[in-house]
């Protein structure tokens, strides 16, 4: 089988075409194996059963969520709010490309300031009614504005106007360029609400109708017999239970009360994998752990000394011991191979204990400590790869003293304060967003407080320009950039480990966000 | 009788000086604690606009004081107040996890206390015996191991292997009085072995103690029967302790299972408060800590009186 699995990724990547990927599994005789979702057409595809009630056991569940999508933080209320109930303008698919979802389509004007969004007609809220550009309106003003507290204000501030053109248009009117515009408006806090009403009521345009929701305990929805895509929505209900203790989580799915589960423990999840009737959903996405210096704290100033760290570590074994193989190694950089521009022919930093050496040497700070501040909120096994990098370390003769804070409150007194500490990053569907938030001279999160004067030029003229192959070209030279003379350290990419029932039906995982870019309700089927 | 009345007065009026002290402490400690709501609901999105926004939106830019003052002013109308993170009402939050705690709790103590004392009176009865050293060994295992642990070896045992309780004990209000039963089973049977020890082997030493006294020597010369002389003789003289032990097991019963319920998924209080603490949602905070007191201060209470009244010569001071 392994040859055919070969196959399909040559395939999927578009190393070799359609047509000699069907000849080739054909010769081996193996075209019944294929995937159904990569061949189209009756031959082994899989058609989705409507019926059934999907029950989602879930961590991130708090008692103090609310329904405003404004205030959406933590993965039940997007898996709720954004994959049962709502639904943004634009969506992303598996190949993480905007789609259209209640916008039809969409024009940008010459220099990208400009984006025309024409919306999809007939669409009805649960409460009956019709959508329209008011709702639109409404909706994005939700989270602009001095007075919005909303987590997806910094998202939103490019925007400096909203027209509402006819019943059906919308331009918005950006400060700036960006060429990335669809992929804001896909955002989970951008979700259609009617105009004028309640913010907390749950009422949208999605697959399901909010029947019954108690924070932090459990959501319950029902099928939206009017909803506008035909082919998803196959649930007749589908129940949200919080369960924040993964082995509680763990022991739901295997007892058969949830059907789904998210973050599975990587300690066990090879024990699930081989556990019969269940399936692990394995998505490699965005998601990054990083070690953050602060280049304008001593000594993370001095280049050489960031470098000399960044030989120091071993990913590989990094990707083996903290993240079990679940995962892949990171370059000291932020995109991910998911991401449309990802530098293929960047090389692979290795870990080297004699150019860490060097490094070290030409510094000048052959005796120094380097503290590095971490805690297990900071992401999973944080301290534990704290250690190892610090074993790592030592055979370049580097002295690394892993700090342990506490959990409670990491991100407000640890993060963006310490000169070096652990960080977990979701990451983002585009390099643009991700760059800007964390890489960009004066980004309120620029972790590594890094201001490079050619990567700033570069992201601003990369965001505006509408050209594919010149914008290829402008994020490669951004990723070599923060590998040779950032701040960061980036050993791995984490993948996102999910585990269901194998009666669970899905085409190929989006990786946007966990669970089928939270959509896996909308997405999923049961199979017969 | 007059006594015993301004006896419980007095210690009314002691409870609700304790209540406020301990409010206020509630207050102060979670002002102490870093960052504050707006920072802790907003996480890696908390710009310092969006904090600003939150702050200005929820009043918590005003001093701690006047902040106290106001929510002591609605709280003493009878306002609990609505939640900061999310604007529901802290009653309608409170109001049925209350409830769920209680059953949890009720339903443990129906089995655990006539279980324990039972025991610790058959212990105290065949003292020294094989019997009364395995029951002690079992119960003290159980209760040296934390709850957590004891709840996954039910879990593999009773869920994963025989499947005959769910491993996740979440019940609703449209369920009957047998199915929350048979949901809670599991938890109720960790609580159970969690509080059992305590209570057994205070039943069996205080009943020992009473056994050395001249007065049962002299009822044993009289020639009456083992089982008479420990159930009409020791017992009812060995009853106040025993009374103040069960009732601080049952104060624990509400409000120590937090680690219980997480492992179970049992929406009780104790997740509540955790949430509403590592959110900084201090009028909630304030309502599940005051009830958790007020439930420590009731049972102490009540413990006082059953223990007066279960002893004649308490009841009659000279």
């Amino acid at each position: 089988m392994s040859v055919l699995k070969t196959l399909e990724e040559l395939f999927v990547k578009g190393a070799i075409s359609r047509r000699e990927f069907i000849s080739r599994t054909a010769a081996l005789g193996l075209l019944a194996a294929v995937s159904p979702s990569l061949l189209p057409g009756p031959a082994g595809a899989e058609t989705p059963q409507k019926g059934g009630r999907l029950r989602l056991g879930v961590s991130g569940g708090s008692t103090t969520d609310s329904l405003d999508p404004a205030a959406i933080t933590d993965i039940m209320m997007q898996l709720l709010i954004y994959g049962q109930l709502g639904n943004s303008l634009v969506e992303i698919d598996h190949e993480n490309k905007p789609v259209p979802e209640l916008a039809e389509s969409w024009e940008a004007s010459p220099d990208a300031k400009e984006w025309t969004f024409r919306l999809r007609k007939g669409v009805e809220f649960h409460n009956g009614k019709t959508m329209d550009a008011d709702d639109v309106i409404f909706s994005i003003n939700h989270h602009r504005g001095e007075e919005s507290k909303s987590a997806a204000k910094a998202i939103v501030k490019a925007i400096t106007d909203v027209r509402k053109d006819d019943k059906n248009t919308v331009t918005f009117i950006l400060e700036d360029g960006n060429a990335d515009f669809p992929y804001i408006m896909s955002d989970y806090h951008l979700c259609i609400m009617p105009a004028g009403g309640d913010v907390q009521a749950g009422i949208f345009t999605g697959a399901y109708a909010l029947k019954d929701f108690e924070p932090g305990v459990r959501a319950f929805a029902v099928r939206n017999p009017n909803f506008f895509k035909p082919d998803r929505g196959h649930f007749d209900e589908v129940e949200t239970i919080a369960i924040s203790d993964v082995n509680a989580r763990t022991n739901a799915l295997k007892t058969g009360q949830i059907d789904v589960m998210n973050r599975c423990e990587r300690k066990t999840v090879h024990l699930l994998e081989r556990t019969p009737n269940l399936q692990i959903l394995r998505q490699d996405g965005f998601k990054h752990y990083t070690f953050a210096m602060q280049c304008d704290m001593k000594p993370y100033e001095n280049n050489d000394v960031r470098l000399a760290l960044k030989y120091a570590i071993d990913r590989e074994q990094m990707v083996k011991t903290i993240l079990r193989g679940y995962g892949t190694v990171g370059n000291d950089h932020p995109v991910s191979s998911a991401n449309r521009f990802y530098a293929k022919d960047l090389p692979q930093r290795q870990y080297d204990p004699d150019k860490a050496k060097f490094h070290l040497k030409k510094s000048g700070l052959k005796d120094a400590k380097f503290r590095l501040h971490t805690a297990e909120a900071a992401f999973v096994g944080a301290v534990d790869a704290g250690v190892l990098y610090r074993e790592q370390a030592s055979k370049a003769g580097i002295d690394i003293e892993v700090v342990r804070e506490p959990n409670d409150g990491y991100w407000s007194n640890v993060w963006l304060k310490k000169e070096w500490c652990a960080v977990f990053w979701g990451g983002r569907v585009t390099e643009d967003m991700m760059l800007s938030t964390a890489y960009a001279a004066g980004a309120p999160w620029n972790d590594t407080s890094w201001n490079n004067k050619r990567f700033n030029e570069l992201l601003v003229s990369a965001r505006a320009e509408l050209d594919e192959a010149k914008r290829r070209n402008m994020y490669a030279e951004m990723q070599q950039l923060i590998r040779d003379d950032g701040g960061v350290v980036v050993p791995m990419f984490a993948a996102d480990l999910a585990a269901a029932t194998d009666k669970l039906g899905h085409g190929p995982l989006a990786v946007n966000w966990e669970l089928d870019g939270f959509r896996g309700p909308e997405r999923w089927w049961f199979k017969s | 009788m007059k006594t015993n009345t301004s006896i419980i007065l007095r210690r009314l009026g002691l409870g609700v000086v304790t209540l406020l002290v301990i409010s206020i402490l509630i207050f102060v400690g979670v002002e102490a604690l870093p960052g504050d709501l707006a920072e802790a609901v907003l996480g890696q999105s908390a710009t310092p606009e969006t904090v600003e926004a939150f702050r200005k939106e929820l009043k918590l830019d005003l001093p701690p004081h006047v902040r106290y003052f106001s929510w002591l002013g609605s709280f003493l109308r009878g306002d609990f107040g609505t939640s900061l993170a999310n604007g529901r009402p802290i009653a309608d939050l409170i109001g049925w996890r209350f409830s769920n705690t209680l059953f949890l709790a009720g339903i443990t103590a129906l089995i655990s206390i006539p279980f324990a004392v039972g025991l610790g009176i058959l212990a105290a009865l065949y003292r020294n015996t094989l019997f009364d050293r395995s029951i002690s060994i079992g119960t003290l295992s159980a209760i040296s191991f934390p709850e957590f642990f004891v709840a996954y070896i039910l879990i593999a045992i009773f869920s994963v292997q025989l499947t005959m309780f769910p491993s996740m004990s979440n019940i609703g209000p449209q369920m009957t009085l047998l199915q929350k039963i048979h949901a809670v089973a599991l938890p109720c049977l960790t609580l159970t072995l969690v509080v059992m020890a305590h209570m057994m082997r205070m039943t069996r030493a205080a009943i020992i103690n009473v056994l050395t006294s001249p007065f049962i020597e002299m009822a044993r010369l009289k020639g009456l029967s083992w089982r008479r002389v420990i159930l009409h003789h020791a017992f009812p003289n060995a009853l106040s302790p025993i009374i103040n032990v069960v009732v601080l097991n049952l104060a624990y019963l509400v409000v120590g299972v937090v680690v219980v319920e997480v492992v179970f998924v049992y929406p009780g209080l104790g997740q509540l408060l955790v949430d509403s603490v590592a959110k900084r949602d201090i009028p909630v905070v304030q309502a599940s800590g005051l009830i958790f007191a007020f439930t420590y201060v009731f049972l102490n209470l009540t413990a006082d009186i059953l223990s007066t009244l279960s002893n004649p010569r308490l009841r009659n001071p000279k």
